[in-house]
């Protein structure tokens, strides 16, 4: 190792320390900037272009994709999209809040549960979502196991429904939602419901007024964590939903694929993106406000 | 104190937990079943995994989801660490907003990732096949190595490094003496999260692979397309062990749990 060209850079970044900072970022930022960014400014430039003969874009700019959007058919499937993320939210805030509250009190058993919790989540996404067609499909798991018991005689329509698409979503998003509640529950001061207890609080009062506040950042950061990831889904509505159960991820494909409408298909993926941007600068604002609390 | 809590709500909680493992465990023991229709059981077999190696274009896939996800994983842990170590200094300006927009590409819905990458190099006329998925692969899960390095980087004690300095070793030195060893277990965590990232990403891959790089999920999922079989549910078996026994040895190696 020769000594002297390297003190030479040290000293240069000594009196630099910015420009050392930047030298560490470079590289990454660089791929990022080429394979993010450049391709998210592509498809905005695409989004505002007309509309090319047989695929692609052609020059010209315009709102009408934009615009678009407004046909009942279009909005439609954004209210789908929208009332399917804030059910998933919603279902996974009711499973697991109680899931990450008995975690926090479970003593030894604590780091088991944790693992049990995180354990599906090693499995992949895809195969997780061929496991839940495999147990709603017609000769499948739940229906034989329904007509063995006698509760239905012929197999109930499961999949191909928005219930399966929902399933799935909860299914796969879970864990998202339970560890950061745990994480504030496993925080709470346990002398504080004590106090609620001995001042004549009820069980109910006690969560109500004690404990549900002091877990509230969990529950913003876990729901913003659940909701991102819905509203973008594509796979899920794609394998479990059949076509009356489009979700925008599945309009971007479409428009991309075979209604080969590439503007409109970039400016529904803006839209997608606009949501997301917020709930990202939310979940952001949580964290932070977390942090400092 | 620990608080007795109610056998009803341990017993809705043993609920839930049932209903989330339910799924892979019908799956991995479907695998065995020797009917070809999954939901009666008539007897064990090991039929449906001899029928994989029967199969090239599985254990092709099988191969070049590994390749791409050991070059890509490498990569971006590279330069997710270097990302995580340049935040991790004094503060500069323009630093917080490098920091959250590092959260743009985790939560940037995986088809429009996908479908932009597409355009993009459609656009620039490269031919899609192995090359542009493992760019694509590091460019999204680049991020994900950088924050987990940097909650390493935050949460280390940086004192050592102070006390190598002013014991007179150089910045490469202290880095590679001190700080580099403190930080490997979040590198590690960083690492292995890229890898399964990467061997079980389909979205962004069934828009950017071309014909020829066919990675395991997109062959699965047009497996699936074409109908539930039985194969598939060792393609399943084989790969839930796969993933969760790599992360499994790992957490124990390098004590970084649950990460």
């Amino acid at each position: 190792m020769s000594s002297s060209p390297r003190r030479r850079l040290l000293a240069y970044f000594a009196r630099r320390p910015a420009a050392g900072s930047w030298a560490l970022l470079t590289p990454g930022l660089l791929w990022l900037a080429a394979f993010f960014a450049v391709p998210l400014v592509v498809l905005l430039a695409y989004s505002v272009m007309h509309r090319g003969t047989y695929w692609g874009v052609a020059p010209g700019f315009t709102l009408e994709h934009y615009r678009r959007f407004l046909d009942p058919l279009y909005l439609a499937i954004a209210w789908r999209t929208l009332w399917i993320a804030l059910a998933t939210t919603g279902l996974c805030l009711v499973l697991s809040y109680p899931v990450a509250y008995v975690i926090a009190r479970a003593g030894r058993w604590r780091n088991i549960l944790l693992f049990l919790v995180i354990l599906p989540f090693w499995t992949s996404f895809l195969i997780r979502t061929y496991a839940i067609i495999v147990l709603l499909r017609g000769g499948g798991v739940v229906n034989s196991t329904l007509m063995g018991l006698g509760l239905t005689s012929a197999p109930l329509e499961l999949l191909y429904t928005p219930g399966a698409v929902l399933a799935g979503l909860v299914y796969g998003y879970l864990p998202f939602m339970v560890l950061p509640i745990y994480a504030s529950l496993e925080r709470l001061d346990l002398d504080l419901v004590d106090a609620a207890e001995v001042l004549g609080a009820r069980a109910f009062a006690r969560f109500r007024r004690v404990i549900l506040p002091l877990s509230l950042p969990g529950v913003a950061a876990g729901s913003l964590l659940v909701f991102i990831p819905s509203l973008g889904a594509f796979l899920t509505p794609d394998l479990l939903g059949g076509a009356k159960t489009m979700m925008l991820g599945n309009l971007v494909q479409n428009q991309f694929g075979p209604a080969r409408n590439w503007p409109f298909g970039a400016a529904v993926s803006f839209a997608l993106m606009g949501v997301v941007m917020v709930g990202l600068l939310a979940w952001l604002r949580v964290r932070d406000a977390e942090a400092a609390a | 104190m620990t608080r007795r809590l109610s056998p009803l709500l341990v017993a809705l909680v043993g609920g839930i937990f049932l209903v989330l493992h339910l799924p892979v465990l019908v799956l991995v023991l479907y695998s065995f079943n020797s009917s070809r229709f999954a939901a009666s059981w008539s007897g064990f077999t090991l039929h449906w995994y001899a029928r994989l190696l029967e199969r090239p274009d599985i254990l092709r896939a099988l191969r070049l989801s590994l390749t791409v996800a050991t070059l890509s994983t490498l990569v971006a842990t590279l330069l997710g660490t270097l990302l995580a170590l340049g935040l991790s200094r004094r503060p500069f300006r323009g630093r917080r907003l490098i920091e959250g927009g590092l959260y743009l590409p985790i939560v940037t819905p995986e088809i429009v990732a996908g479908i932009s990458l597409l355009i993009l190099f459609v656009a620039l006329r490269v031919p899609l096949g192995v090359g542009t998925v493992i760019v694509a692969h590091v460019a999204f899960t680049t991020p994900f190595v950088a924050v987990v390095v940097l909650a390493r980087l935050r949460g280390m004690d940086r004192s050592l490094e102070e006390a190598a300095l002013a014991l007179g070793a150089d910045e490469v030195t202290a880095f590679r003496r001190i700080t580099l060893p403190l930080l490997a277990p979040g590198i590690l965590a960083g690492a292995l999260l890229a890898f399964t990232l990467s061997l079980d990403d389909f979205v962004i891959t069934f828009f950017v692979a071309g014909p020829g790089s066919t990675t395991l999920p997109v062959l699965v999922y047009s497996m699936v397309r074409r109908g539930v079989e039985p194969t598939i549910n060792a393609v399943s078996a084989v790969l839930v062990v796969l993933t969760t026994g790599t992360i499994a040895l790992a957490s124990r190696l390098g004590g970084t749990r649950g990460a």
